[in-house]
């Protein structure tokens, strides 16, 4: 893991890595062969919008522990990381099973009992994180933050600005090992383009020193050549890319299918009925359980996954409502 | 008079509370509706903007965000800089005023939506140690700040709306995860906060504002068949009373009509 604000070895990381024009197409257990247990992962998206859910699983189903996870703002997708016992520290703004569900059982259950750190940063605070990292600073100043008792919870520090004599606040550079993103479109080289909201991943994306990508559909370089002001993560951060139709599922995937709150209705009332066994069924069920993708995708049904794509449609697509 | 709940009462309160032109960083739920409610009464020119890094949102009634980044949210929006990006125009000075609920919130307008408690590993005589003890073993982890400290931190107003409980309205908050006026006084300055304020605190029983020296939260208007006994036996810390206390117009059938059609399935309404 790279300390905090440690610029010169984030770069010493990336001249050490191949970095060249080259294919980078594989499945999704190859690319996972590229995070260690230990590992600080910076996880894309933002709560249930584009979380790389594909990744996530073969994380899982590969067993990696010890793990930090980095992501601004995190919902479903973490519970399952606590439960399958793969994470020691949360770098996070918020966690939360969404609202209507109240608080997140398993975040109660492994942060009260001291087995998992909750390191709170700010959500501006975890965004300059990255940006000072994807600009190769060791820091960021901020206004954030500032009197309020965040600045004891993580490596924040306080400076006397040089030039009006205010108080700031440094936020340092956040390098992760390993980004895990899904986006829209992505060529076999690694360049990506993504639709809607951008959120952090372009900054995640140059800040991590290996960068793991899926992508609802793989496109020929020339069409990327085509509109390269869509470009938004250039192929020279990318070491992996993999195709994932529906790979943010049952998260969403901007103007493509919307997030399927029924699923996600279901998950909390099993959780209401059963606590954390319930989450332990759903680890089963859906992330050790189905060997491929495909397999995931099925035990939602294709009339599930039709449904989610009309409401996405019918709110990004153009249809007047 | 209509009949109407704590949460309508709240949301239009909020809502009366914005002028045309303003722009407003919303949360999810209640927050978003009292500016969609806004816009659709005295407000058309408010613009909207939201964490997950939208400007301009659009609500369509019945399909209500439950998060900050939703498509639903930047349906017909004009710009989605990201979140950083969005962030950073509140630091710049763009948002005018937002909106903020929390677990905890205290005399001087700090707001806990952190850490409730220690569970053990609190010291007593070391009070650091203790701070790190309540952080890292709490009695209640709950989700965190999300952007409600940048927020805090970089609006140039900001109005607490929330329901008014004892447990809820303590002395002092277990974790200041927002920053309102900190120990009151002028130690926001102190801590380097150079703009933004807690101009209001908008509850089910009345209208709270902050006296300009002491920065501590005082009574200044109740809500209809709501008294001042009302307010101190709901509130753990002496509350101030300004000289005249107002009392607020209720809801009306228009506010009340539009706020049921956004929400019918009334998952924020209750």
């Amino acid at each position: 893991m790279i300390k905090p604000g440690d610029f010169v070895e984030a770069r010493r990381r990336l001249a050490a890595k191949p970095r060249g024009h080259r294919d980078k197409l594989m499945d999704a257990a190859e690319a996972v062969r590229l995070v260690q247990d230990g590992d600080l992962i910076a996880v894309g998206g933002c709560c249930f919008s584009r979380p790389p859910m594909l990744l996530i699983r073969e994380i899982l189903r590969q067993g990696r522990k010890d793990l930090t996870i980095a992501r601004n703002l995190m919902a479903q997708e973490m519970e399952l990381f606590l439960v399958a016992g793969a994470v020691r520290t949360l770098v996070a703004s918020w966690m939360g099973p969404g609202l209507p569900w109240g608080l997140s059982r398993p975040l109660r259950h492994y942060v009260e009992s001291g087995e998992v750190r909750f390191e709170e940063w700010s959500h501006l605070a975890i965004g300059l994180r990255f940006r000072a990292a994807a600009m190769g600073m060791p820091f960021l100043p901020t206004q954030s933050m500032l009197g309020s008792d965040l600045m004891g919870v993580g490596s924040a520090q306080t400076m006397t600005c040089p030039y009006t004599g205010e108080t700031l606040c440094l936020v340092p550079a956040l390098f992760p090992d390993v980004a895990i993103l899904h986006v829209h479109r992505a060529d076999r080289y690694g360049n990506c383009q993504i639709d809607g909201y951008p959120h952090m991943d372009a900054d995640i994306a140059s800040a991590a020193t290996t960068v793991l990508v899926t992508a609802e559909e793989i496109v020929d370089e020339d069409l990327i050549k085509r509109q390269p002001d869509r470009t938004v993560i250039p192929d020279l951060a990318v070491d992996a890319v993999i195709h994932a139709p529906f790979g943010a599922f049952p998260g969403e995937c901007y103007g493509l299918y919307e997030t399927d709150f029924s699923h996600l209705d279901a998950y909390a009332a099993a959780q209401d009925e059963k606590g954390l066994d319930a989450v332990r069924e759903y680890l089963d069920r859906y992330v050790y359980g189905p060997p491929t993708h495909q397999a995931y995708l099925d035990l939602f049904g294709p009339e599930a996954l039709a449904r989610q794509q009309r409401a996405a449609r019918e709110l990004v697509g153009g249809d007047p409502l | 008079m209509t009949a109407y709940t704590a949460s309508e009462l709240l949301c239009v309160m909020a809502a009366r509370r914005l002028e045309d032109g303003m722009t407003v960083f919303a949360g999810v739920g209640l927050p978003l509706l009292s500016v969609v409610l806004a816009k659709r009464t005295h407000a058309p020119r408010l613009t909207m903007v939201v964490e997950g890094g939208v400007i301009g949102c659009e609500v369509v009634p019945g399909r209500l965000p439950i998060s900050t980044n939703e498509m639903r949210l930047a349906h017909r929006a004009t710009m989605l800089p990201g979140i950083t990006d969005l962030f950073l125009f509140a630091q710049r000075g763009y948002i005018d005023v937002a909106f903020m609920g929390g677990a905890q919130i205290d005399q001087h307008g700090n707001v806990n939506t952190s850490v409730i408690g220690a569970s053990h590993g609190s010291s007593a005589d070391d009070p650091a140690r203790a701070a790190r003890g309540n952080y890292d073993h709490p009695r209640v982890r709950l989700p965190g700040t999300g952007g409600a400290n940048d927020i805090a931190s970089l609006c140039s107003e900001l109005v607490i709306v929330t329901m008014h409980e004892k447990r809820r309205f303590v002395p002092r908050v277990d974790f200041v995860t927002s920053p309102g006026f900190l120990d009151g006084g002028d130690a926001r300055r102190q801590a380097g906060l150079c703009f933004g304020t807690v101009s209001q605190v908008i509850t089910n029983l009345g209208l709270f504002g902050f006296d300009d020296v002491s920065r501590a939260m005082r009574l200044d208007a109740l809500h209809p068949n709501v008294t001042i006994d009302d307010v101190r036996e709901q509130t753990g810390f002496e509350v101030l009373v300004a000289e005249q206390v107002a009392v607020t117009e209720p809801p009306t059938e228009t506010e009340l009509a539009i706020l049921r059609s956004l929400d019918a399935d009334r998952r924020f309404l209750g």
